[in-house]
């Protein structure tokens, strides 16, 4: 933690404890850690993420009481759930709807990282920590859309667990294994059931890394200099606990409109029909929050390929750090970057609007034949690779900066942070 | 022990170097054989695999039709092809194939050692994503642009004889095991 501890007991059952087990010391000087003053909306995300995992576990082990993971029964307890269990008709749409929340939260959280340079030194594995984290969440997700045992569960599994059998020589054997027999059955189903109430607990554990990287490091902030003397920051507590509490107000109402006005707005009808392992449904496609990566899949007509791309689009964030040559972290200082970050964002949108649709109709009416999603994620899919390299290597070593604030509170002063 | 075991004045392993190597063999191989078991049980458990065969009575499929089978948990498709079929899955060059393979290569002889090119019987999934592909009577010239079959996933053409002709899957629907056990019966499996 930066800075030594502030904090003096002021009575004797205090002072007790604090020689004993000195826990209020550790909670008054973790939430009074030195913040930037500049940190605008976009660095609430932290704690509404710490929300949404909160939310996530406890409605998670509530629905863990009434569900039952067995192929003939998962369905209907899901649907007693809904109609039977009291409350069930709220319990269950939080955690539904909680996941896109939390997925929502964490794409912003994760572009916000990227526009002010979050992830370069000296916070190279405070981002790769939060990486780790996006891809548990993914594991989290699929497994626990797989539960209620709908036609989307089924064939979104069917479809996920078919990338290990790409993988030459052990791809049959391996997949077989995973799912404890010749196709998604009800072992597959109990071993999904059991992992994903254990992945949020390393998720938990994994997000304890993160915050203890961020209190050492320190925080980033959107002009991206590093905090110089005691007027550039501010305690974490009061002042970003309340904006933090604002943000997640904020959060909360859309959270909350979806619950209760759209509580099947973000799923899909088919998964209202029970699995049927002899009737594909015609249009496969996954949760929104994995359409991006949906699109990249199919984006090649090699199997294999398509599945290295998918997992390459995730694994190239870890090494951003070392892809982004430049100095400055913050797009606000790079003019030209700050242009390519942009068409990334808007590539990503177009991806998961590749995903959405089937990959041979016309996305574009242009030309003699229109052009297809199928091509629409070919370019999407390149520029997304191209972004990481060599686009950022390059920019980083040509592209004239603007000049930076000489420290936060001058730029806070003169009204530029 | 005394000094004398902690060291070899040439330098060589002593006593102790020995005890130490055997500590962490024993404890490497302890540690593997309780390790196996916890990742063995992953695997298909024996009554999933006993339930691995099922009999298909063929004499309840007239020309064009095509029944549907649960098998190991995915459906075999058995189809009763008509002479078009038979005749458009023959008239294909098979060095242009994805997965070459000859439609004869696709049946298995009855009883009386002939083959009976009517009666196509294959594992009804996609090998891209595992996916079933559409193609019930009625529906071929609709759904498949080569008479056959077709994947609503990602977009695979199958042709009669459920070879892959367009689209990302690599091979073609495949052939499960299985043998006559009657003129109108078959074991899968």
């Amino acid at each position: 933690m930066s800075g030594h501890s502030t904090y003096e007991p002021k009575y004797a059952a205090e002072r007790w404890l604090d020689k004993r087990l000195p826990i209020v010391r550790f909670g008054v000087d973790f939430m009074g850690f030195p913040s930037p003053r500049n940190l605008n909306y976009w660095y609430a995300f932290g704690g509404i993420l710490t929300l949404c995992l909160m939310a996530q576990i406890i409605t998670g082990i509530i629905l863990a009481m009434h569900y039952t993971p067995d192929v003939d029964l998962a369905f209907d307890s899901v649907q007693r759930i809904r109609r039977d269990v009291p409350f069930g008709w709220l319990l269950q749409p939080m955690h539904a709807v909680g996941a896109s929340m939390f997925f929502l939260a964490v794409y912003i959280h994760m572009f916000r990282g990227m526009f002010y340079g979050s992830y370069k030194n000296p916070r190279e594995l405070l981002w790769i920590i939060g990486c780790l984290i996006y891809l548990v969440m993914m594991a989290t997700g699929f497994l626990g859309y797989t539960l209620p045992w709908g036609q989307m569960s089924f064939w979104g599994a069917t479809v996920i667990t078919g990338f290990f059998g790409a993988i030459p020589v052990v791809g049959e054997s391996l997949q077989q294994w995973l799912l404890g027999g010749y196709s998604i059955g009800n072992p597959t189903l109990q071993r999904f059931f059991s992992l994903h109430y254990l992945l949020p607990f390393i998720i938990c554990a994994l997000v304890g890394l993160h915050v203890w990287a961020v209190h050492h490091v320190g925080q980033n902030n959107p002009i991206g200099i590093e905090p110089k003397s005691k007027s550039d920051t501010l305690p974490f507590h009061p002042f970003y606990t309340m904006k933090d509490a604002f943000a997640i107000a904020v959060f909360l109402l859309i959270f909350a409109l979806f619950v209760f006005y759209l509580p099947d707005a973000l799923g899909h009808a088919d998964n209202y029909q029970r699995a049927n392992p002899m009737v594909t449904p015609p249009h496969i496609v996954p949760e929104w929050y994995f359409l991006p990566f949906y699109a990249i899949l199919r984006a090649v007509p090699d199997k294999l390929m398509g599945i290295m791309l998918m997992f390459g689009a995730i694994a190239v964030l870890f090494v951003l750090p070392w892809l982004d040559t430049a100095k400055v972290r913050s797009m606000r200082f790079r003019p030209i970057t700050r242009w390519f970050f942009i068409i990334f964002l808007v590539m990503g949108f177009i991806l998961g609007w590749c995903g959405a649709n089937s990959p041979d109709d016309i996305a574009i009416p242009i030309g003699e034949h229109g052009m297809s999603f199928k091509w629409v994620s070919r370019i999407a899919t390149l520029y997304y690779f191209a972004y990481f390299f060599p686009i950022l290597p390059i920019m980083g070593w040509i592209e004239k900066t603007k000049p930076l604030p000489d420290s936060i509170t001058k730029a806070v002063l003169s009204g530029d942070a | 022990m005394s000094d004398t075991d902690k060291f070899d004045e040439n330098g060589e392993p002593t006593r102790r170097d020995f005890i130490y190597i055997a500590t962490a063999a024993t404890a490497a191989v302890g540690a593997g054989a309780f390790a196996w078991p916890l990742v063995t049980q992953m695997s298909a458990a024996a009554d999933t695999r006993a339930a691995g065969s099922i009999e298909i009575d063929l004499s309840k499929i007239s020309e064009g039709q095509q029944l549907k089978v649960l098998w190991r948990g995915k459906p075999v498709f058995v189809r009763f092809r008509t002479q078009a079929e038979i005749d458009a899955a023959d008239a294909v060059d098979v060095a242009s194939l994805r997965d070459p393979q000859t439609d004869d290569d696709r049946f298995v002889p009855n009883t009386s050692g002939v083959i009976d090119k009517r009666l196509l019987v294959m594992v009804g999934v996609c090998t891209h994503f595992g996916c079933i592909p559409v193609g019930e009577q009625g529906k071929i010239d609709a759904q498949g642009k080569f008479g056959g079959w077709y994947c609503p996933c990602h977009g695979s053409h199958y042709d009669t004889s459920g070879r892959i002709r367009q689209g990302p899957a690599p091979l073609n629907l495949p052939i499960p095991e299985y043998t006559y056990i009657s003129d109108t019966v078959i074991k899968v499996g």
